[in-house]
């Protein structure tokens, strides 16, 4: 049995240091924040990490498969000003708003997939484009920022549960299981694997490619989409914001890299990017609580942010051919 | 003009026909680009016949001119298949640190442009430096670099635009006109591409920069010492997007937090559409210049019919989808 741990081990390492780094940040955090830890500061904490998090599993699910969302921002934002426009009045217009924006998530996601797969066009230039066409269907839906959500269920996400536990860190656990976990179990999502790992060798596997990526660009859609129906559960507005998309797109590739998701593709999980984008927001609550002045925060945060992505050169260490460098 | 080097066994090497010659010199990517150029331009004319006058044409070119510098190094870095996304805040501290230089008195004014430049360069070569020995991806590295020049910039303005203005030379370079009403600009943009094409295809710097976009393995094994070209090529990127930066400070006369911010992705989208590989190793500065020259008059057309802006976002992005399906296409695996 040695050999399964040592093997789980090695598979999750990116996960479990995203876990452990977090743990440690959001502990100084409570044992510094001046209230101490009770559900108010939890809630706060919860509702703007958990926002990064969803955006970071939606960009994770299109790494995995050595692509990359540079629209995830933008459907986000997309999402958000239909939200603030269609989920509100009696429940079941609210459920059916809610409907809509997942299904245009999905759909935005779909094209994604779609171009990339039959367009044959790279990720990156595919997803700017299509970015700048969410984009303006967003602006077309709000161009002035406004607009209203039910609050019953605006409330429900962003509030708590039994008086204690940040609602939306439910929401998140939800995603994990009803999303994550069944597609990193089935084989659509070892396909998704296997195809960033090689997409050759894959090809010549007969896994079945098209699907695999399909139903990641489709997902990464849907998820978006969802963290664009929270924003607008925290805001209780919308506004197409393109600062806010390019921000949120930003910052989920640098979650992604924080939870040890592998850019190249095929290795790590969306719990470890989940963590990666809660370190992210931590990072930043840290830098409050211990009084830095607002003006050298993003100074902070951009080194940070260097730091960490410079670990990743630690694996040179191992390397014993300079060859390999080079692969 | 800045053609990749082109394989040896391609037919027609011994006595080739002209036209295969002329056939093959061409390529079929930078032929569309300029093509997509006269449509946008005919779609123009129908609207108004000042979409073909002089000034216009002169005055887009002005214009066309800032993301052409931009776009310069952005090109050098996808030829070595890395990518820069620290585009938005290079160019602000470019311009930044050029109109605080010229705060300083008259060195500081003098010493302006290269002050901003050299920032660019500084920035450009940590980007190298993470990509080249950390052996990070460049899409990580540059986004980092990003931040922290992003957070540099806030503490050296107290997170505000500046206050001060730029210097005569970055204003005559940007806004005046020399020679027979050409802007400065132009002939800036005409300058930095001459020295890109020569670089690129006239020195050991630029065949080995297609060499390591096509295989870095290769390009070690043959001795080419990759490391220090990628940080030069970075190097040069930065330098060129501050660069780009100066001009925009001498353009507005001030620098401004978010002014790079609408030059990243026009200056990938310009890149692409000219007919370079996203994946490094293929493509040449002509198709560069079209795809820019595209983009400008894409973004002034739309703009000067009045379209909503939410239809000028839709119209650009279906506009650079539908190009790069005509001739952007990858090969399937089939092939």
């Amino acid at each position: 049995m040695t050999g399964d741990w040592s093997y789980w081990l090695r598979e999750h390492r990116g996960t479990l240091l995203a876990f452990a780094a977090f743990i440690v940040m959001f502990t100084i955090y409570v044992a510094n924040h001046p209230a101490g830890l009770n559900a108010n500061v939890a809630t706060t904490a919860a509702n703007k990490g958990v926002l990064l998090a969803i955006v970071a599993m939606a960009q994770t699910l299109v790494v995995l498969t050595s692509g990359i969302d540079l629209s995830v921002g933008m459907v986000m934002v997309l999402a958000n000003c239909l939200a603030s426009s269609i989920v509100v009045g009696s429940p079941a217009m609210t459920a059916l708003g809610v409907l809509g924006v997942l299904f245009v998530g999905g759909l935005a996601g779909a094209i994604n997939g779609l171009i990339v797969i039959y367009g044959r066009l790279q990720p990156i230039v595919t997803t700017i484009a299509t970015g700048a066409v969410y984009y303006g269907a967003a602006l077309a839906l709000r161009p002035v920022p406004g607009g209203d959500i039910d609050a019953t269920l605006a409330d429900a996400l962003t509030g708590q549960l039994w008086g204690a536990v940040p609602a939306s860190l439910a929401l998140l656990l939800a995603l994990v299981v009803i999303v994550w976990l069944p597609f990193r179990r089935s084989a659509i999502g070892r396909a998704a694997y296997a195809v960033g790992s090689s997409e050759v060798a894959a090809y010549m596997s007969g896994v079945p490619i098209r699907r695999a990526k399909f139903v990641a660009y489709t997902l990464s859609g849907l998820l978006a989409s969802i963290a664009g129906l929270f924003l607008t559960c925290v805001t209780y507005s919308g506004e197409a914001s393109a600062a806010n998309g390019s921000t949120y797109t930003l910052y989920s590739i640098a979650a992604v890299v924080l939870g040890g998701v592998s850019l190249f593709g095929g290795s790590g999980s969306a719990i470890g990017a989940i963590f990666g984008a809660l370190m992210f927001r931590t990072i930043g609550d840290l830098l409050f609580v211990f009084n830095v002045e607002p003006l050298w925060q993003p100074l902070f945060q951009g080194i940070v942010l260097v730091a960490a992505v410079s670990l990743g050169s630690v694996r040179l260490l191992r390397i014993r051919n300079r060859l390999d460098l080079y692969g | 003009m800045g053609d990749a080097p082109l394989p040896a066994n391609s037919s027609g090497n011994t006595f080739g026909s002209v036209a295969g010659r002329v056939r093959r010199r061409i390529d079929p990517a930078i032929a569309s680009a300029f093509g997509c150029i006269m449509v946008v331009l005919f779609v123009g004319s129908l609207y108004s016949t000042s979409f073909l006058s002089p000034e216009y044409l002169l005055q887009q070119l002005k214009v066309a001119s800032f993301l052409g510098v931009i776009a310069t190094g952005m090109m050098i870095v996808i030829l070595l298949g890395q990518i820069d996304l620290s585009v938005p805040w290079v160019v602000a501290v470019g311009g930044m640190m050029a109109t605080a230089a010229t705060g300083w008195g008259p060195i500081g004014q003098a010493l302006a442009i290269p002050v901003g430049v050299g920032c660019g360069v500084a920035l450009g070569l940590v980007n190298g430096a993470g990509v080249a020995f950390l052996r990070l991806p460049s899409m990580v590295v540059t986004l980092a670099v990003n931040a922290v020049a992003q957070g540099l910039m806030v503490v050296h303005t107290g997170g505000f635009s500046p206050q001060d203005s730029s210097s005569p030379a970055m204003r005559f370079l940007a806004t005046g006109h020399t020679l027979l009403g050409i802007p400065n600009a132009l002939l800036v943009w005409t300058v930095v591409g001459i020295v890109a094409v020569f670089l690129l295809t006239r020195t050991t710097f630029g065949r080995t920069v297609y060499a390591i976009g096509n295989r870095e393995r290769a390009a070690y094994l043959s001795g080419a010492r990759t490391r220090l070209v990628v940080m030069a090529a970075f190097a040069l990127a930065g330098g060129l997007s501050a660069f780009g930066g100066v001009l925009l400070a001498g353009y507005a006369s001030k620098a401004a937090q978010a002014m790079g911010d609408p030059y990243l992705l026009p200056a990938i989208a310009a890149v692409v559409l000219g007919g370079t590989s996203i994946l490094g190793g293929r493509g040449s500065y002509l198709g560069t210049v079209a795809g820019v020259i595209l983009i400008t008059l894409l973004q002034s057309i739309l703009s000067v019919m009045q379209m909503e802006e939410f239809g000028r976002h839709v119209t650009y992005g279906v506009v650079i989808l539908a190009m790069l399906l005509i001739y952007g296409r990858g090969r399937p695996h089939s092939e």
